[in-house]
């Protein structure tokens, strides 16, 4: 109970910071926008969907994927930030749990990607993409999206209390677009050679990605193979291997911060 | 049973790959009191620090803060303690009040006395006017000032205060040793690690000196400054060919040996009493019509302690 009082305070204080400092969260919302914009209507007129469907039907679920992904860069930083000013020394010198500490950074990384989420919708329905579904397989497709958000939170944690300097923090900014991109959040595998192809399908974006256009009623651009089959069930199983392995090796590094 | 140490540890050891950080380190602090961790560099100030406050395990050794083990009571510990690390603990985006809210609901208080509490520490520690201000456009004394109000949350039995007026200029350094000093006023123990030798000899009444992970000396400044030879009188004659009768009169006048240093041309004696040795000094060379360029009482300074331990423990 004490635990979930401690997360909810953390959780307050990232929204402090939103109310101090608007800009980030503000830019942080134009930046995914401007993904849409840039892809929906400056590329997407260029890029073919398998079977032929609506570019914007395809591209809205795959960037929803691969924002979930970007997400981690805010987590890294969170952490690492204050792993460094000495913050985490003082959470962990007060009688609280580590466990809130990982808990408000969550509460505080899965609201910021909620709304990424809520203003990217509403882009898209503006640029003419409609939901074909219905509400619970909405939602579904919804609930696989935070999942993937939540696991990388675990991920983002291990991350950033395990590397906390600067070029740690540029080498994920950077790393996270040949992930995206090596995906088929915004392009259909089967447009690529076929060994990148292969490589893509691999990708756990493309899992929740595929799932989550399965289940919005969306265009795949998935004409044959395993992925589509599976993807429901890989949307849910590629995040709990991600979690399985780093919750633990976040307390772990949670609790070695001062050796 | 009489009431435990607020600080006691005994055989700390503590390494880092293949060098050991803190090898052998014994403390023992009463409440009330503040104990000065003296040391160079690299000596494990830090790290002892980081093994009494519970962030960090030891590799050996029994360490308690009031009578509770450090591993095996960490949350009993942490209930009694306060830090003020050597990075500034504080949320720099948030304001002054919003850091003490926050820390003090962490801490376990209840909204309305986190609120209270807060409230009374930005008026002990002269922030109020600054409250609402982010921590990021406080000066470096106003934000080391937050550091250890924030510190102060839970009326610790026992404050850390690690470094805390490195990078500060003097009138923050004043602010500071200010806010401690009445911290051990209401019978707090405080450990104050330092480079800074009279910061340590003004603030505290006890020092540990420090050195490659284990105490070398241990007193209060005057029972250190004595170790190594307590005061002396200097004189130097106007006319170095009076240095012989210098020494003699001197030697009559104290009763110890003289020592004379040809090559600043001054004799010294020891000067157990202080300032009547000086006195007497002075009527003795009077007496023996001699005349003098220069007289001083020479008090050793923490420098010259520090610097003959860790010279000879090298």
């Amino acid at each position: 109970m004490t635990t979930l009082t401690h997360a909810g305070i953390l959780t307050r204080r990232e929204l402090a910071h939103w109310v101090r400092q608007p800009m980030a969260p503000i830019f942080n919302l134009a930046f995914s926008l401007m993904l849409l914009a840039m892809f929906g209507l400056l590329f997407g007129g260029a890029i073919e969907v398998p079977g032929g469907d609506d570019y914007i039907g395809f591209l809205l679920p795959g960037l929803l994927a691969m924002v979930m992904m970007f997400g981690i860069q805010g987590t890294m930083l969170g952490m690492a930030e204050d792993a460094k000013r000495g913050i985490s020394d003082r959470f962990r010198s007060l009688p609280m749990s580590g466990a809130a500490v990982a808990m408000g950074r969550s509460g505080a990384d899965m609201l910021s990607s909620a709304l990424e989420l809520v203003v990217l919708v509403g882009g898209g329905l503006l640029m003419g993409w409609r939901i074909d579904a219905t509400p619970l397989e909405a939602i579904a497709g919804v609930a696989l999206l935070l999942w993937l958000r939540y696991t990388l939170v675990w991920l983002g944690i291990f991350l950033g209390l395990t590397f906390r300097g600067e070029s740690a923090m540029v080498a994920v900014q950077v790393l996270v677009w040949p992930i995206g991109f090596a995906s088929n959040a915004l392009v259909a595998p089967e447009t690529m050679p076929a060994w990148l192809g292969a490589i893509t399908e691999w990708n756990p974006i493309s899992a929740t990605a595929t799932a989550v256009r399965q289940l919005f009623g969306n265009a795949t651009g998935i004409t044959g193979g395993w992925l589509a089959d599976a993807s429901i069930w890989l949307a849910i199983g590629w995040p709990a291997l991600i979690i399985a392995i780093f919750l633990p090796l976040s307390a772990r590094a949670y609790r070695r911060l001062g050796d | 049973m009489s009431t435990p140490l607020a600080i006691s540890a005994t055989g700390i050891h503590k390494r880092y790959g293949g060098t050991a950080a803190l090898d052998g380190f014994d403390l023992e602090v009463l409440a009330g009191t503040i104990h000065g961790l003296l040391g160079p560099n690299g000596a494990g100030k830090s790290t002892a620090v980081g093994v009494l406050t519970t962030l960090r395990r030891a590799d050996a050794g029994q360490a308690s803060i009031a009578g509770f083990d450090v591993r095996r009571q960490a949350g009993e510990v942490r209930r009694r303690i306060g830090l003020v690390g050597q990075a500034h603990a504080v949320d720099d985006i948030l304001g002054g009040r919003q850091n003490l809210v926050m820390f003090g609901r962490l801490a376990g208080l209840a909204p309305a006395a986190a609120r209270a509490r807060a409230d009374e520490l930005l008026e002990r520690f002269e922030l109020i006017e600054a409250a609402a201000k982010p921590v990021s456009q406080y000066s470096g004394g106003m934000r080391r000032r937050l550091d250890i109000a924030v510190a102060l949350l839970l009326s610790p039995a026992v404050l850390f205060l690690d470094e805390p007026t490195t990078g500060l200029d003097p009138r923050g350094r004043a602010e500071v040793w200010l806010a401690v000093g009445e911290v051990a006023q209401r019978g707090a123990a405080v450990l104050l690690t330092t480079q800074y030798l009279d910061e340590a000899d003004r603030m505290a009444g006890r020092i540990s000196v420090l050195r490659r992970g284990a105490v070398i000396a241990e007193g209060t400044p005057r029972e250190l400054k004595q170790s190594i030879g307590g005061d002396r009188v200097a004189v130097a004659p106007n006319d170095p060919a009076d240095l012989a009768a210098t020494a003699a009169a001197m030697q009559s006048a104290i009763g110890a040996e003289a020592h004379v240093d040809e090559e600043t041309r001054t004799v010294t004696v020891p000067a157990l009493d202080g300032t009547a040795a000086v006195l007497a000094v002075l009527r003795a060379v009077d007496a023996a019509g001699i005349e003098i360029a220069d007289l001083e009482l020479r008090r050793p300074t923490l420098d010259d302690v520090f610097l003959t331990l860790t010279k000879e423990a090298a």
